[in-house]
């Protein structure tokens, strides 16, 4: 084995419990098995296909940049695949993972509930059992998506510690995994925790650039020049930025969330503020104060609201290949509100700060310039949330 | 050689075996942490373990994950519980351990951080998210300053593993009775002493037995396959309903003899 493949640089790693260096030795046998072998990529290209929905439109959203700029821009939609968001790259693959592993029990962590719904979505499918750990706060704010996992035969667990949000809920995934490792597969959402998962999580959602590249290359015989996502743990840009890593004419942008600003306590802009440190099994960019206690978390939507990032989004950060930028709840509400009145198209508040930060791109774009943004997830997650920011009573 | 090692060597020729109380740091306030570390030295404790109180414990169950957000609650922060580790009155011959997650040593720089704990005292340290495979500048900055390294061991450790984490130690090694986080259970693993022999086959240095042993009858058993006892939740939840701590000095005298 060789433990260079732990590391972004010097991030990543595995600090995790004893108990589990086993169970992730394990699953990166299993990874490295399965990666390359034809019939398992075979019956996860025919899910994404005939699943999920797959490929998922490149989308010129022409009343959106005429109004902007000079420039177009292009939506990749991932909100249209099955359950609503980029998640399902991500658990379909690593459910055939499991599957192989002959692993019985299926756990996870949610945020915002996607991942949750979309590790609910292929427990059902493939027929296993399925424990999604979520915090008391994110329950109460996405009570649809936890309904939709109840239906999905799921069981939701509340966690109550702490700030009662993803960290708690991740804390809570992990501290049953310690408990159950030996039949149980952690189904982890982001590009975050011990290695493996970054890596794995990465190649599953590099789907989203790979498509993005051969569909612009026909649609405008180029390659971007702006590929814009969303970053709370990162999965949807690691997915959509993997592929053009390369290509260092292609500038690459990553949006957090500045929740009220920056400037406050109440943000989740983990790369802009954070300091490198630990917390869930990598060495990354994190919120923490100067005793080593992880700071809280915040912002308007609950899929960023995270005090860490995936382990290679700090690697790219100090290399500076990737650019990366915050909006506030303020600005992500605006651009929310633009998006759904110009094109139709009502993102997922999580989304909706990719989208921010790509009008304020937009605006100073040349002619014959192009633009992708990630529309990693639809928004009808969040109406409520946006409702109560609109002062609306549903 | 350092403290913690030095006090299983004096053990082992006497033919006993070492009582590891689990105190968290701070809780309910520092006074308490004072007052029971006097208390639990006078109970026959062999080495102590305190807890640093984080917020994001993940090897921890729900007793000790409470204990952590009272201290927090009343204003434990490290720098203050090492203040009072300096100033207790308890015989140098029960060494200290700490036991801390990764991030807090990380924050303050691993160093300044391991001058801190040699320059208060404490004698060991026991970190449940760092393996040894990410240790190197710990296990290099512990030998300098003759800090215990023990590292962990857990059921689901192949043999290689078990033998790096002895080789890692310089204390002893911390053998996790079972697959879990830190808790009260109504019994030991039936694996148990097959485990503990697994162990002992790979390595001579001292083994300790922690997580899920809190009665005298479970002390008693484990004792006669280890080197040493830690019993942590037990304690925890008997200090958290004791303001006398009446309770928890029964306890602690009744483990030291279930374990002689």
């Amino acid at each position: 084995m060789n433990k260079q493949q732990w590391y972004f640089g010097k991030y990543g790693g595995r600090y995790v419990p004893e108990t589990l260096m086993a169970a992730l030795d394990e699953l990166e046998a299993a990874y490295s098995k399965y990666a390359g072998d034809p019939d398992f990529n075979q019956e996860l290209d025919e899910l994404y296909r005939s699943y999920s929905g797959r490929p998922t439109p490149l989308y010129l959203a022409e009343r959106f940049s005429t109004e902007l700029g000079e420039g177009k821009v292009y939506l990749k939609r991932e909100d249209l695949n099955h359950t609503g968001a980029h998640k399902i790259n991500n658990t379909l693959g690593q459910i055939l993972l499991a599957k192989r592993m002959g692993k019985k029990r299926i756990i996870a962590e949610t945020g915002a509930g996607q991942h949750g719904v979309a590790t609910a979505t292929v427990a059902a499918k493939f027929g296993l059992e399925c424990v999604v750990y979520m915090g008391e706060v994110d329950i109460a704010r996405q009570s649809l998506n936890v309904f939709r996992m109840k239906l999905l035969g799921a069981q939701v667990c509340p966690v109550t510690s702490g700030s009662r949000t993803l960290k708690d809920a991740t804390n809570e995934a992990i501290r049953d995994w310690v408990s159950n490792v030996d039949d149980t597969y952690y189904l982890i959402g982001s590009v975050v925790g011990p290695h493996p998962y970054p890596k794995i999580v990465r190649d599953f959602q590099a789907i989203i650039g790979k498509e993005t590249k051969e569909q612009l290359q026909r649609l405008e015989h180029k390659l971007p020049d702006y590929v814009i996502a969303c970053v709370g743990g990162g999965s949807n840009s690691m997915g959509i930025f993997h592929e053009f890593i390369p290509e260092t004419q292609v500038q690459l942008i990553g949006v957090e969330a500045a929740g009220k600003g920056t400037d406050t306590d109440h943000h989740a802009a983990s790369l802009s503020r954070g300091k490198p440190g630990v917390l869930h099994g990598a060495l990354s960019y994190l919120l923490s104060d100067p005793d080593g206690q992880i700071v809280e978390a915040y912002s308007i939507s609950a899929g960023l609201d995270y005090p860490g990032v995936g382990p290679e989004h700090s690697f790219l950060k100090d290399s500076r290949r990737v650019e990366y930028v915050s909006v506030t709840d303020g600005q992500t509400l605006a651009a929310f509100e633009y998006l759904t009145r110009t094109e139709g198209i009502i993102p997922a508040l999580e989304s909706a700060h990719a989208v921010a930060a790509g009008m304020e791109r937009a605006r100073k774009m040349k002619k014959g310039e192009v633009m992708v943004i990630n529309i990693s997830g639809r928004g009808d997650k969040d109406i409520y949330t946006v409702a109560a920011a609109m002062e609306v009573r549903l | 050689m350092n403290q913690v090692r030095q006090k299983f060597d004096e053990l082992k020729e006497k033919g006993r075996k070492a009582f590891i109380p689990y105190i968290m740091g701070g809780d309910p306030d520092l006074s308490k942490t004072a007052t029971l570390l006097e208390m639990l030295g006078e109970t026959g404790a062999d080495c102590i373990e305190i807890g640093v109180p984080f917020s994001d414990p993940l090897a921890d169950g729900p007793v000790i994950q409470q204990a952590a957000v009272r201290a927090l609650q009343n204003g434990c922060t490290f720098q203050k519980l090492i203040r009072v580790l300096k100033e207790v009155k308890i015989s140098k011959d029960v060494p200290l351990i700490l036991m801390i997650y990764y991030n807090m040593m990380l924050q303050q720089g691993i160093r300044e951080f391991m001058n801190e704990t040699a320059d208060s005292g404490c004698s060991g340290l026991i970190i449940p998210d760092l393996p040894p495979d990410e240790a190197a500048e710990v296990i290099q900055c512990a030998a300098e300053l003759q800090i215990a390294l023990n590292f962990l061991v857990a059921p689901t450790s192949t043999p290689q593993r078990i033998s790096r984490a002895a080789e890692a130690s310089s204390g002893f090694l911390y053998t996790i009775s079972l697959k879990g986080v830190t808790g009260i259970r109504s019994n030991l693993p039936p694996e148990l002493p097959d485990f503990i022999g697994r162990v002992q086959s790979v390595t001579a240095i001292p083994v300790a037995v922690g997580f899920g042993i809190s009665t005298p009858e479970q002390a008693a058993q484990v004792a006669r396959l280890a080197d040493g006892v830690i019993v942590g939740s037990a304690i925890v939840k008997a200090v958290a309903g004791d303001s006398s701590l009446g309770e928890v000095r029964n306890l602690a005298a009744d483990l030291r003899e279930a374990i002689d």
